[in-house]
């Protein structure tokens, strides 16, 4: 690996000497001598196993459940239904202030989506849960569903959440988020030409060798410890404390450990019921996902849709850009309606564009609640974009990479929504890219800077 | 349930327990006698996280049943290092960055531990052949092979 120093080499007082020095990380030898504790990895006598019964519809009312004969399965210890839920109705990001509440732990009267957690069962063993999961009798009057972002938009589609009224997150902005600068359609009447594209992705399962789960052990003094995998320690300890209306000194939360997450590990869903469930029976409890549930029952990454339409003249300036993005929040927000709100930022690119109009939905459907996974909000938006630039520059006739430098942010240049770019540093990673991916570009890019004054 | 006797040796060690039958070896190492390196990733035998190498193959333990392992000797990646010594494969391991989140190195090393056993010098492709069983869903799969391949160096030089 080799480290050039002489780029903003004025900014530094640091000779950066740890750069590209290999140090042992701190963890390997745990996972090499098979040492390291995951959540699992614990044991406690007298454990019992919950497993969750599910949804088998996309959209349904529940008319009733019977769970008479799932109470005398042997080895079922406890059956818990909504109304065991303290406080059943939450929503992750209240802790930022970014409501409404609009998730159910144990389904209540509704689901808005196939794998919604309906009745959790504890038992000895896993097998008597399982068995015993197939004894609970839910009667469901089946709903119109909608899967299909633009669909769900429509006026007289079927609503999915009634929290929110409508099938899109209603920002303080209106129904979608909104970013302006200059005046778009001018712009695009001034260009040489206009280029709209429409790009989509499917949702994306992180997939994570450890499934999700966690541990919980009463602890003697009324405290329950948590032996958790989430890679959200302090907003899975806060929201458990909401739903639970525990106070937080009651829970004490053991992690930081977790077998792969990728962003698949930042929603609170396993660890309420399973305090709930010690809580109640005074018991050790282990919810741990199953490999099937991990992939169908987990937030996958998003579905998003890109509409994307540039002004550009045959010099390569882009003049004008008009994004309308749209990301499939599934039946629930979790971490979506932020992801849509990253995604109004990021549209414009690392590019300095004079006419900006952006629009951003967060779309509910009857589909898997999605959430974080590994840039959410902006990776999908970039393969779109960057798809975008190249087809941009072959409609001029341009080569893909001078393009790119001719409309490069610049330090001071003014962003799309309001911020004047500090620290930019595109310009001279693509003149390193040019040189390493033996790219040639005009001698003229090659003594640009990202700095706009002299440095 | 009714309960049946199950002995073997773990890393040298006699283990002796009495198991509901049905149990796989996984959940017998893991819960019964407490070995937890072999990791419970999918229980379906596609990931390859529970490895372990029973009378000198290499064995999915969460398709395995525990009865079945009588009179067996079985090794786990917890048996490998002797008197606080790193065997070669894990030393390898670690100086090649090969670990990420380590939930799949057990099951790798395990891999390839029987892959050096039959194979003392083997090419890049049987290293890629013989950990093709196991997921390391980090993607860390070159530094995971070429770990392997500096094992296999080092052993050999051992042996000059």
């Amino acid at each position: 690996m080799e480290l050039r120093k002489s780029y903003f080499a004025d900014q530094r007082k640091d000779d950066l000497h740890e750069i590209g020095q290999p140090r042992p990380r701190s963890d390997s030898p745990g996972h090499v001598t098979g040492k390291t504790a995951y959540f699992a990895d614990r044991n406690f006598p007298g454990m019992l196993h919950l497993k969750m019964v599910r949804s088998p519809h996309h959209h349904a009312r529940i008319r009733s459940i019977d769970i008479s004969e799932v109470e005398k399965h042997p080895g079922v210890v406890k059956v818990l239904t909504a109304k065991d839920v303290p406080h059943n109705v939450y929503t992750i990001l209240i802790l930022i202030q970014i409501g409404p509440e609009d998730e159910t732990v144990l389904a209540d009267g509704k689901v808005r989506w196939k794998g919604e957690a309906v009745v959790a069962i504890l038992a000895e063993t896993e097998r008597a849960a399982q068995e015993a999961a197939a004894k609970v009798k839910v009667d469901y009057e089946v709903l119109p569903a909608v899967f299909d972002m633009e669909e769900a938009l429509k006026p007289g589609a079927p609503i999915v959440n009634e929290y929110h009224g409508q099938n899109y997150y209603l920002y303080d902005s209106g129904e979608c988020r909104k970013v302006r600068l200059g005046d778009v359609e001018a712009g695009f009447a001034g260009a040489d030409h206009v280029l709209e594209q429409a790009y989509q992705s499917s949702p994306i399962e992180h997939a994570p060798t450890e499934t999700t789960g966690c541990i919980v052990a009463p602890e003697g003094n009324d405290r329950f410890t948590c032996y958790t995998n989430t890679q959200a320690m302090f907003f899975t300890l806060d929201n458990a404390s909401i739903i639970l209306q525990m106070p937080g000194n009651k829970l004490h939360f053991v992690g930081g450990t977790v077998g792969g997450g990728f962003g698949g590990k930042v929603d609170v869903i396993v660890e309420p019921i399973a305090i709930l469930g010690a809580k109640l029976t005074g018991r050790p409890v282990s919810f741990i996902y199953s490999r099937e549930e991990e992939m169908q029952i987990s937030s996958p990454r998003a579905a998003e849709k890109v509409v994307i339409k540039d002004g550009v003249m045959k010099d390569g300036r882009i003049v004008a850009r008009k994004v309308t993005g749209y990301t499939d929040a599934g039946a629930y927000s979790r971490h979506s309606p932020y992801g849509a709100q990253k995604g109004a930022g990021h549209y414009p690119g690392p590019y300095t564009i004079p006419n900006v109009w952006i629009d951003t939905y967060c779309v509910y459907t009857n589909r898997t609640p999605s959430s974080a996974m590994r840039g959410f909000g902006v990776t999908i938006g970039d393969f779109a974009l960057e798809v975008q630039m190249d087809k941009l520059a072959r409609l001029i006739g341009m080569d893909p990479l001078e393009f790119r430098f001719i409309n490069a942010y610049r330090d001071g240049d003014m962003k799309a929504h309001r911020q004047p770019t500090e620290g930019a540093a595109l310009i001279e990673c693509m003149q390193e890219a040019s040189r390493a991916a033996n790219w040639p570009v005009a001698e003229k890019y090659l003594s640009m800077s990202s700095y706009t004054k002299g440095a | 349930m009714a309960k049946v006797p199950v002995q073997f040796t773990l890393n040298g060690a006699e283990k002796a327990e009495f198991i509901d039958s049905g149990t796989t070896l996984l959940n017998a190492l893991r819960d019964k006698i407490g070995d937890t390196s072999p990791k419970g990733g999918c229980h379906q035998g596609t990931c390859g996280a529970c490895s372990v190498i029973l009378d000198g193959e290499l064995r999915l333990s969460c398709l395995t049943l525990a009865e079945t392992c009588n009179g067996a000797a079985i090794t786990t990646t917890s048996g490998l290092s002797e008197g606080g010594v790193l065997h070669p494969l894990q030393r390898a391991f670690l100086d090649a960055f090969a670990t990420q989140c380590g939930f799949c190195t057990p099951g790798m090393i395990m891999a390839a531990k029987v892959l050096l056993d039959h194979t003392p010098n083997p090419s890049r492709d049987e290293v890629v052949e013989a950990l093709s069983g196991n997921i390391c869903r980090c993607t860390g799969y070159e530094p995971i092979i070429q770990a392997v391949l500096t094992a296999a160096r080092s052993n050999s030089q051992h042996a000059a």
